[in-house]
């Protein structure tokens, strides 16, 4: 294949990846590697470094919007980076030493959960109570609500903390933003809003994913003939992704076709993983 | 009602928002510039990437793509000083690679202001904590150095 006929390809795959993620919440990353290791071949840790930038450009081109908004705790975010960027460094240092077909395993798996995750009805909760360590770090806050406030407590810190760490490490070994992983920890298990922690994950993903291509970048996991392509059209996709949700709330059927996408590709990886093809 | 609206909400909603007036207005400069750090790294990089590409394609697009084994990326890229070195001569992939870097820096530099953002808040705890965050991601770096 020619690098104009690969680039091409790639511009197209990740344009539609980034679209997707974008209106499904889960991120470009989780279609870019099953497309560049699957479809076109390319050695996984070369994928991984690629959706690791990409992952980078989407995060912080909408955290500037949702800043801006005041729906972000960034508090919050500062706090759990600590976990998370732990975690991401972890991962990338793992990701040198462990065999590529299982990190192809552990993706499907990680891909198959937060399909699942995506497809969850979201209910508002809003909790009052604070517990002695989010009154000492401050995590409480507020965020805007047709002209009003909300305030908010956050309850099981540490529980919250350590689902952050592992979110970190599967960032860095695989990485995606693993957006699914930190909306568990603060949505299910510290009880924060949804807006809040939707948004809030997403200010926390940048950084978490820096930690980690730091190190990709000095082991020459990321190649600036696949990460061009991979980031100019995951960051095209994600804006008209974005540009699509202010029109039209993301709707039922369209997450249940990517979940079903998902899955089909999550298997995929698991089946070639196990027979050692990547 | 101490500091809880401090760093949170960027628009003072309520009239009890608009009594601490100075603090919330140093806020808001803070993620004010928070917002333009992140939203002009990605359009600078983004630009040196689509400039790059474009050299890249325009030299090599009828070379043969080859991804299927690792191999590290070229060997004039492989330092700081060669990608610049590529970037002087016009090298569209030292180019692309100088734009990443400046992407992956993007964050990175969004928490260094927050960090003097909590430290003109007079914010220690917090303060401390942003600098750990740095902390870690410079070890990230150095491992990588290291082996």
């Amino acid at each position: 294949m020619s690098v104009i006929v690969f680039t091409v390809i790639l511009l197209l795959g990740s344009y539609f990846a980034g679209l997707l993620g974008s209106l499904t919440g889960l991120g470009g990353g989780f279609i870019i590697i099953p497309l560049l290791t699957l479809l076109l071949r390319v050695d996984i840790h070369y994928a991984i470094g690629a959706s690791l930038v990409s992952v980078i450009a989407t995060s912080s081109g909408s955290a500037a919007a949702y800043v801006k908004e005041g729906i972000t705790n960034i508090r919050l975010g500062m706090f759990l980076e600590i976990a998370t960027t732990a975690g991401a460094f972890t991962g990338a240092i793992l990701a040198i030493y462990v065999p590529t077909h299982y990190i192809a395993i552990l993706f499907g798996l990680i891909l198959i959960f937060s399909a699942i995750m995506s497809l969850r009805n979201t209910v508002e909760q809003v909790v009052h109570k604070e517990t002695f360590l989010s009154k000492k770090l401050r995590l409480g806050g507020t965020y805007p609500v047709n002209g009003g406030v909300v305030e908010y407590g956050v309850t099981n810190i540490a529980g919250g903390f350590f689902m952050m760490v592992f979110a970190g490490i599967i960032s860095g070994l695989l990485g995606v933003g693993s957006g699914a992983l930190k909306v568990v920890a603060m949505d299910g298990i510290m009880r924060i809003p949804f807006k809040v922690s939707t948004t809030t994950s997403n200010f926390m993903i940048g950084v978490t994913a820096a930690a980690s291509a730091v190190v990709y970048l000095q082991r020459g996991y990321i190649h600036p003939g696949i990460a061009m392509p991979v980031v100019i059209g995951v960051l095209l996709g994600a804006i008209s992704g974005s540009k699509i949700l202010v029109h039209t709330p993301s709707s039922k059927w369209l997450r249940w076709v990517f979940a079903i996408v998902v899955t089909v590709l999550s298997i995929q990886m698991i089946y070639n993983g196990i027979k050692g093809n990547i | 009602m101490e500091s809880k609206e401090t760093y949170n909400s960027t628009v003072p909603l309520e009239t009890e928002n608009q009594e601490n007036k100075s603090g919330s207005l140093k806020d808001k400069d803070i993620q004010t510039i928070i917002g333009w750090i992140l939203r002009s790294g990605v359009a600078v990089s983004m630009f040196l990437v689509i400039i790059g590409g474009i050299v890249f394609i325009f030299r090599h697009g009828q070379s043969l793509s080859d991804y299927k084994t690792f191999k590290g990326v070229p060997d004039f890229i492989r330092s700081i000083g060669g990608i610049l070195n590529g970037v002087i001569t016009f090298r569209g992939q030292a180019i692309i690679q100088l734009g990443i870097i400046l992407l992956i820096a993007t964050p990175v530099v969004r928490v260094a202001f927050s960090a003097i953002g909590f430290l003109m808040e007079k914010d220690y705890l917090y303060m401390a904590i942003t600098l750990i965050v740095l902390l870690i991601i410079m070890a990230s770096m150095l491992s990588g150095y290291a082996g």
